[in-house]
């Protein structure tokens, strides 16, 4: 579980966050949707302590994660996996040597060890045979898979994934979103998933919530988001031509 | 106010690079990938700039005594003289600061706008400590390698060129490269050299590391490795050898 309370952030004098609170339960896919620019990267980014927050607290289950030291952070981060938006793969490393850098780093395994569990969470996220690439030699959506396999290498308590599925096909995306859903109830994970994509939305969304110029406008579930009357997250949900005509 | 605030997050940095490996191993790896890199890679350079700079040295030497009283070995002892005390901790680091600086900046920096910084943070690792210490330790005991290279290299270039040229013969030459020897002008062109391997490694770490932004910032973030880096050396080559020689 991750609490958050009354979270503010702001740049350079320009208010980003305001006044957030919200809880993002274990063992639920916990997603944090809104408008390119809401502020969705960077409420995830204040959570993981990338970006120091100007007001608030962060609790992680019994922790207070927003008051230690960057070195107790760096320890509770063992416990976290990250899928950036870009996927930050190490351009230096193949993509099996970025799978296996957090076990080199954090695990005692032998090689084979290694291998087996690289090779274990490539298949779940279906990348095989490319196990020799270097990330410039791969897809967009390969990226995207490579660092959620990184990310779950070291079985994470709690998952942070900023947008897993956009620029993948519609086939993909939903299998990533199974993935993700799946990886969460299989290991009780703490996960927590920004997009924009109305059909993650409506497969995984066990708890939402709706960021709206940098406030928290709407919490709910995939059910009560199509019976909401709330103006602005209509806009939102109901933006294209199509979904507007199922209304 | 600017440079102040520099030099603090620089400082604060170096305290964050240099703390104790989180794993041996992956620190012995990155060390290895950085000897090639930042070692290795340069040696072929360094080699052909002594070669020339010793022969050109030893010629303008030849030249510049054109007096019977002045003995001829004189140009020997000169050349060597000039390679150990300047040409190859200084001039060399001047160059190693355009070469490996650029390259630890750059690769830093690319590093930071992919968010790979950010990656290796929230795996909980310390990214100074494993991007920057790596590549200090390899350049602190690569340069004065390619130091001794330079050095040897350098004098054989020197005495090739009076044997091409005529202008000395190699006895004579070889008499004054071992002329006068003082043991402890090669000791000072080791603290040099590790002090100018220290200069260039951290602060093109430190630039690449702090930069904000796209891929401009990162061509201007290892431009300004080189600068700093080049002015800083020879600065402190004066505070150096002021402190050192007198
Ligand atoms: N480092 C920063 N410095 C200044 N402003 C920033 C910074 N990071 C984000 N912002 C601003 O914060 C706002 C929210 O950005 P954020 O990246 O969180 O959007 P987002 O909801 O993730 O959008 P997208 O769906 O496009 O990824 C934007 O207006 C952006 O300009
Ligand atoms: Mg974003």
């Amino acid at each position: 579980m991750i609490e958050l309370l009354n979270i503010s952030k702001s740049f350079a004098g320009q208010k980003v966050l305001n006044d957030i609170s919200t809880v993002f339960d274990k063992g639920k896919t916990n997603l944090i949707i809104g408008q390119s620019g809401s502020g969705k990267t960077v409420l995830m980014k204040c959570c993981i302590g990338l970006l120091d927050i100007d007001e608030g607290i962060i609790n992680f289950d019994e922790l207070c994660f927003s008051d230690l030291s960057i070195k107790k952070k760096r320890t509770t981060r063992k416990k976290m996996g990250v899928l950036f938006q870009g996927g930050a793969l190490f351009d230096s490393f193949t993509v099996e040597e970025n799978v296996m850098f957090p076990l080199n780093m954090f695990t005692t395994m032998s090689l084979e060890e290694k291998l087996d569990r690289v090779n274990y969470v490539l298949k779940k996220v279906n990348l095989v045979n490319a196990n020799h690439k270097y990330p410039s030699e791969i897809s967009g959506g390969m990226t995207k898979r490579v660092a959620i396999a990184r990310a779950i290498a070291l079985n994470p308590q709690y998952l942070f994934c900023d947008e897993p599925n956009s620029g993948l096909d519609p086939k993909t995306a939903e299998v990533i979103d199974a993935l993700i859903s799946d990886l969460t109830h299989e290991f009780q994970m703490t996960t927590v998933v920004n997009t924009h994509d109305m059909n993650s939305v409506l497969q995984i969304g066990q708890k939402i919530a709706f960021l709206y110029q940098g406030d928290l406008w709407w919490e709910g579930d995939k059910d009560e988001i199509l019976k909401t009357d709330n103006k602005e997250l209509n806009d939102f949900v109901f933006s294209t031509e199509l979904t507007r005509r199922i209304k | 106010m600017k440079t102040f605030n520099e030099i603090g997050a620089y400082v604060l940095l170096m305290f964050q690079a240099f703390k104790r490996p989180d794993k041996g191993r992956v620190f012995r790896r990155q060390l290895m990938m950085d000897f090639e890199a930042l070692g290795t890679n340069s040696l072929g350079l360094i080699i052909i700039l002594s070669l020339f700079f010793g022969a050109i040295i030893a010629i303008q030497m030849a030249y510049n005594i054109d007096n019977p009283m002045i003995p001829l070995k004189t140009i020997g002892f000169s050349t060597r003289q000039m390679m150990i005390v300047e040409f190859a901790p200084t001039i060399m680091s001047l160059i190693l600061a355009g070469k490996v600086g650029s390259s630890i900046a750059s690769e830093i920096g690319s590093m930071r706008v992919t968010e790979q910084i950010d990656a290796l943070e929230v795996m909980g690792i310390n990214p100074a400590n494993y991007l920057i210490l790596p590549k200090i330790t390899a350049s602190m005991i690569y340069n004065p390698i390619l130091m001794v290279f330079s050095i040897v290299v350098g004098i054989f270039g020197g005495w090739l060129a009076m044997i091409v040229t005529g202008l000395s013969s190699s006895v004579a030459f070889i008499e004054g490269v071992r002329s006068w020897y003082d043991p402890f002008t090669v000791t000072y062109a080791i603290i040099k050299t590790l002090v100018f391997a220290f200069i260039i490694a951290s602060v093109s770490g430190y630039k690449g590391y702090t930069v904000k932004g796209g891929s401009v910032e990162v061509g201007k973030a290892s431009t300004q490795a080189v600068v700093y880096s080049s002015i800083l050396i020879i600065v402190f080559d004066l505070i150096l050898t002021q402190m050192l020689l007198t």
